[in-house]
């Protein structure tokens, strides 16, 4: 084995090494097709942490929604009656409401304004993220306001700083000053920068029709749960939604994947991922039939003499692992270096565990699209391939 | 099962018959073909087109099995062997030129030379000396790590030579080895093989059209339609068929 390994090691390299260039364009094909694979990657890992971010991040287990709302946050309606109803379930640490909407934060002058998802949320309670730089907020009533790192970081306002804030009641535009007291680590929401508000602050200060000025009753989207025991959420769903009327419990995991788009949006992702990489097999294994084809007198010459068949397909092997894996190298290093070009507001997230298996997925194109070159290399005769068959 | 058997001879075949199946019945490539090599002793095959020396050479090589006989090879019956078998057999025991793409086009010549070795587990030191010499006898010393495309056509054939004999084959084959030279080229390529045939006492067998290179031979065997038809032992015949032929 060893034997067979040293010389079909010998054989592989020094064919690469005399025909360097033509191997390196081999491998510089693999290349883009690693920065095409890794960026797609990176997009879906980007797109979907813009939809996600906030609930991913959630310190909660269920996300409670109206019954028969579809799981879509934006058409489930809670009054605060049931918050107070899910708290009062055995097994339930806390709980709090999350109510979403969207505003413009007017931008210093000549700025477009940007537009920002408005969460409110309990202080104090599930929901609330964590603050980073500044406070918390300071009463339930406070006009005071919280920053995702994304809004601060595109909107360049600081802790103590005033955010204006433009939203839609009615038929006018409303402008109202909050004082930025908190910022946070990244809580995108619906693919936008976000802004945190308190419940009540959220319900003053939301877009509304003019129907809905003379509605006292505060009403949220959804009810975030934390529970006493993770490991509970299953039979802890059921008894919420035994115990309190009219609502539907799930896990955070299912609330996300019941985000609007963000399934469609993944599979897409993950569809173009993986047929580039079926392009990639396809070229690499085109590439080394081709190259088979172009030897069958060497590799004839090569059996001739002595050498086995196991020499023959490890040496075609291992070419096609030393390009594929330079073809990956070079190709991770192109996507670094343009990552770097990229700004913030590209969606473009480099997930370790992603990267690693697209890195992974690319690795095995390369032997996996040889297959048949090699098939094809340990099937020749040397007594065709020289030209000595009757 | 022992494959040893009784032989005065490096390379002895007994009866060899190959045949196919065609539309038009049996055709026998080789029928009854019997003939002996001793080691020293360069021997062509000759015969036109279609009398089956290519044939014989390729059964002789045990890159094909023959239908029927038998083939000795330092006394051991190598008909019957397995494809692993026969494998190890060319590596080890037989050394071969061929009329076009001897060599590896990636490997220098000393390399190409050297892969014998290699193949064989047998590159040390003294190999590496030993191919180097060779191909400096050859006439290549200046162009030991030229690749082969920096080569002429009889440079090539000199590289094939050297990888044919530096592993101490006892048998040696050459099918058409100055089919793409020029006549002095040829000549010189097919003198210095045999030289080295008959110094380093290995059997050798040459496959040829061109009757004028059976000068440098001991003994020519004559093939028509797969059989043995006549064979010409001393110089005054060979060189009566040499110049009949002129």
């Amino acid at each position: 084995m060893k034997h067979i390994l040293s010389i079909s090691a010998y054989l592989a390299i020094k064919e690469i090494w005399r025909n360097r260039a033509r191997f390196l364009l081999v491998s510089l094909v693999i290349a883009l097709i690693t920065l095409l694979v890794l960026f797609i990657a990176a997009l879906g890992e980007g797109l979907g942490n813009g939809n996600r971010e906030y609930l991913s991040k959630l310190d909660a287990e269920l996300v409670v929604y109206q019954a028969k709302s579809d799981l879509l946050i934006s058409a489930s309606r809670l009054e605060r009656d049931k918050l107070a109803a899910i708290r009062r379930v055995q097994g339930v640490q806390d709980a709090g409401v999350l109510a979403t909407a969207n505003g413009n934060i007017i931008l210093a002058e000549g700025r477009e304004p940007l537009k920002a998802a408005l969460l409110g949320i309990e202080p104090g309670h599930t929901g609330e993220p964590p603050v980073l730089e500044g406070r918390p907020f300071s009463t339930k009533l406070a006009q005071e306001v919280i920053l995702d790192r994304n809004a601060a970081l595109r909107s360049k306002l600081e802790v103590g700083d005033t955010l204006e804030l433009r939203v839609t009641q009615g038929t006018r535009d409303e402008f109202y000053d909050l004082r930025v007291v908190g910022i946070s680590d990244g809580q995108q929401y619906a693919l936008q920068p976000t802004i945190f508000v308190p419940f009540f602050t959220w319900e003053q200060i939301r877009p509304k029709a003019e129907a809905e000025f003379d509605n006292s009753d505060p009403v949220a989207n959804v009810i975030l749960v934390k529970l006493e025991d993770g490991e509970q959420a299953e039979s802890l769903k059921q008894r919420i939604a035994q115990q309190v009327n009219n609502v539907e419990a799930v896990e955070v995991a299912d609330a996300i994947q019941a985000l609007p788009g963000y399934s469609a949006q993944q599979s897409t992702l993950n569809t173009q991922g993986a047929f580039t990489l079926f392009i990639g097999v396809l070229v690499i294994g085109g590439f080394f039939q081709i190259q088979i084809l172009q030897k069958v007198a060497q590799i004839g010459v090569l059996k001739a003499i002595g050498s086995t068949n196991a020499v023959v397909a490890a040496a075609a092997i291992l070419q096609i692992i030393l390009v594929t894996i330079a073809g990956v190298a070079i190709g991770g290093l192109l996507t670094a270096l343009f990552s770097l070009t990229f700004p913030p507001t590209v969606p473009i997230v480099f997930n370790g565990s992603t990267s690693a298996i697209a890195i992974a997925a690319l690795l095995l194109i390369g032997p996996l699209g040889g297959l048949i070159s090699i098939r094809y290399a340990v099937r020749i005769e040397p007594l065709k391939a020289l030209g000595l068959s009757t | 099962m022992s494959r040893a058997a009784q032989s005065l001879y490096s390379i002895e075949t007994r009866s060899i018959v190959k045949t196919y199946d065609s539309d038009f019945g049996t055709i026998y490539a080789v029928n009854e073909v019997s003939l002996q090599v001793t080691a020293g002793e360069f021997v062509a095959l000759v015969g036109p087109s279609g009398s089956g020396k290519t044939t014989m050479l390729s059964i002789l090589a045990s890159l094909l099995q023959p239908t029927a006989g038998q083939i000795l090879l330092d006394g051991q019956d190598i008909s019957q062997m397995n494809d692993a078998e026969r494998v190890a057999l060319r590596r080890e025991k037989i050394g071969f030129t061929f009329q076009a793409n001897n060599l590896l086009p990636y490997l220098s010549a000393v390399e190409n030379v050297e892969l014998m070795l290699r193949l064989n587990d047998q590159l040390d030191k003294a190999g590496r000396l030993r191919a180097r010499e060779l191909l400096a006898r050859l006439g290549l010393g200046e162009r030991l790590n030229n690749l082969t495309g920096q080569l002429s056509g009889g440079q090539q054939q000199r590289v094939a030579i050297a990888r044919a004999l530096i592993h101490n084959p006892s048998l040696v084959l050459a099918d058409e080895p100055t089919a793409n030279l020029d006549t002095e080229r040829a000549f010189q390529v097919v003198e210095t093989f045999a030289g080295l045939i008959h110094e380093q006492q290995r059997a050798g067998i040459m496959v040829t059209h061109d009757l004028r290179m059976c000068a440098f031979v001991d003994r020519v065997l004559q093939m028509q339609d797969g059989k043995l038809v006549r064979s010409y032992n001393s110089k005054k015949e060979i060189a009566g068929l040499i110049n009949n032929k002129a």
